[in-house]
């Protein structure tokens, strides 16, 4: 038994404090909302010039001015405020977000991360995952702990371009939760329910220390 | 002088070329200036650098002019929903040039505002530093990033006046502001336009120094991920 994606978020979703301001990627990141903790206020940035996100609008409520930042239509809450891409960024690259909970393909042991390109495939563009790992005070990342293909994503180093090089905090995969010293190393500090240490290392490249 | 013009065309005269940069503003579908982009296929001009977060989608917004080949070249973030886009760039047929997103939209506000040039921790240690000064402040390693400016930006908001004072609405105001600074010649098409003093000073976006032609035109306005929740029964 390891998490499936609602866990994975779930478990993310610990990581966000009273008061924060975050930043949520595509993907699992955004199921992420689902599980905020009773008690606590967060505000989601959208970095194409929104803070304060709301739910997903009614059928009725659905406006075309108004989409997050994988271009789903949204609603506004009574604390949003809207702004350029560039003030966007600002906050972002200048440290005022708290917290981005990112995917990614490959992260190293160090911390350095990969998810925008794979050489030979159609590159799509790193949109703004450069500028948030770069600019956002901690960085978890949540993912697959292996490849569809059972190849380990946690690695010595990464082999696919970077997206940000000594950049993440902690990782959450379907198998445990990793915290990451960036530039020095990784260590293990939970397992997932029914997951075996074997299993973690089984499937895992990168050296790490077990505090479990 | 006279801002107001009557159509995209109109608006249009005399300021293409072949071998042109464009800045259009809009993220992904929403606030892109869809009059100007149609009418700037129907001049025909060609060899165009286009700067613009995104490409459009198959036969809407600048995807317009990838199929008519129009674009030789796109600066962008991300081009994700664009089969024609795919085709051309994996056949040579078209340049890109991808930018982080902060870094291309202060890269523009920069161009702007006459900066030509700032350093940004984004993208150290990645193949966007490949080639460009690094330097250390407190510690902390910078790239250098060059402002962006165009021989045109066509822009959309939701509402303006007849001197090209621009108000936009919710997250289509997105990367209008700064390519409506960064233009040579800046156009934009408005879905009001308002008589002379009914905008709030206080609540312009874009001063009018930064817009030289302006239309009222309608806007499709299509929805690229529609996304909706279902209500509760009670």
């Amino acid at each position: 038994m390891a998490w499936d994606r609602n866990q994975m978020a779930a478990r993310a979703a610990k990581e966000l404090k009273d008061g924060f301001y975050v930043n949520l990627g595509i993907g699992i990141p955004t199921l992420v909302a689902n599980y905020i903790p009773e008690g606590v206020d967060v505000t989601l940035q959208s970095e194409n010039g929104m803070l304060g996100m709301g739910p997903f609008p009614y059928e009725d409520e659905i406006d075309a001015d108004l989409i997050n930042a994988g271009k789903q239509t949204i609603t506004e809450l009574d604390r949003t405020s809207y702004f350029s891409s560039a003030d966007s960024f600002g906050m972002i690259r200048g440290g005022h977000i708290d917290l981005s909970i990112l995917g990614a393909m490959e992260v190293s042991g160090k911390g350095d991360l990969a998810n925008w390109m794979i050489p030979g495939k159609m590159v799509k563009g790193m949109g703004g995952a450069m500028d948030l790992v770069a600019g956002v005070k901690r960085v978890v990342v949540v993912m697959d702990h292996a490849s569809k293909k059972g190849a380990p994503k946690l690695l010595h180093e990464c082999s696919l371009p970077l997206t940000g090089q000594q950049v993440v905090d902690l990782v959450i995969t379907n198998l445990g939760v990793f915290e990451v010293t960036r530039g020095k190393g990784m260590a293990l500090i939970e397992l997932a329910d029914g997951v075996s240490l074997d299993e973690v290392k089984a499937q895992t490249e990168a050296e790490f220390e077990v505090r479990v | 002088m006279k801002k107001t013009y009557n159509a995209a065309a109109d608006a249009l005269d005399g300021l293409l070329f072949d071998g042109m940069t464009i800045m259009s503003g809009g993220f992904g579908l929403c606030g892109i200036p869809e009059n100007y982009i149609l009418a700037i296929r129907d001049a025909g001009v060609k060899d165009i650098t286009v700067i613009s977060n995104n490409c459009g989608v198959d036969g809407f917004g600048l995807g317009l002019l990838l199929e008519t080949r129009q674009i030789s070249k796109m600066v962008s973030s991300y081009v994700g929903e664009n089969k024609e886009f795919e085709r051309q760039y994996l056949a040579g047929e078209l340049e890109l040039e991808f930018n982080p997103q902060g870094t291309l939209a202060e890269r523009i506000r920069a161009g702007g505002a006459g900066i030509p040039g700032f350093y940004t921790k984004t993208g150290v240690g990645t193949v966007i530093a490949d080639g460009k000064e690094h330097k250390d402040f407190d510690g902390e390693t910078y790239i250098l990033e060059t402002g962006l400016v165009a021989d045109l930006s066509i822009v959309a908001a939701e509402l303006g006046d007849a001197q090209g004072n621009l108000i936009y609405r919710r997250t289509a105001r997105n990367f209008n502001p700064m390519i409506a600074s960064a233009g040579k010649t800046t156009l934009a098409e408005v879905e009001r336009l308002v008589p002379m003093g009914e905008l709030n000073p206080d609540h312009i976006h874009t001063p009018g120094i930064f817009v030289q032609r302006i239309i009222e035109a309608p806007r499709e306005k299509r929805i690229e991920q529609r996304t909706v929740r279902e209500k509760e029964t009670a």
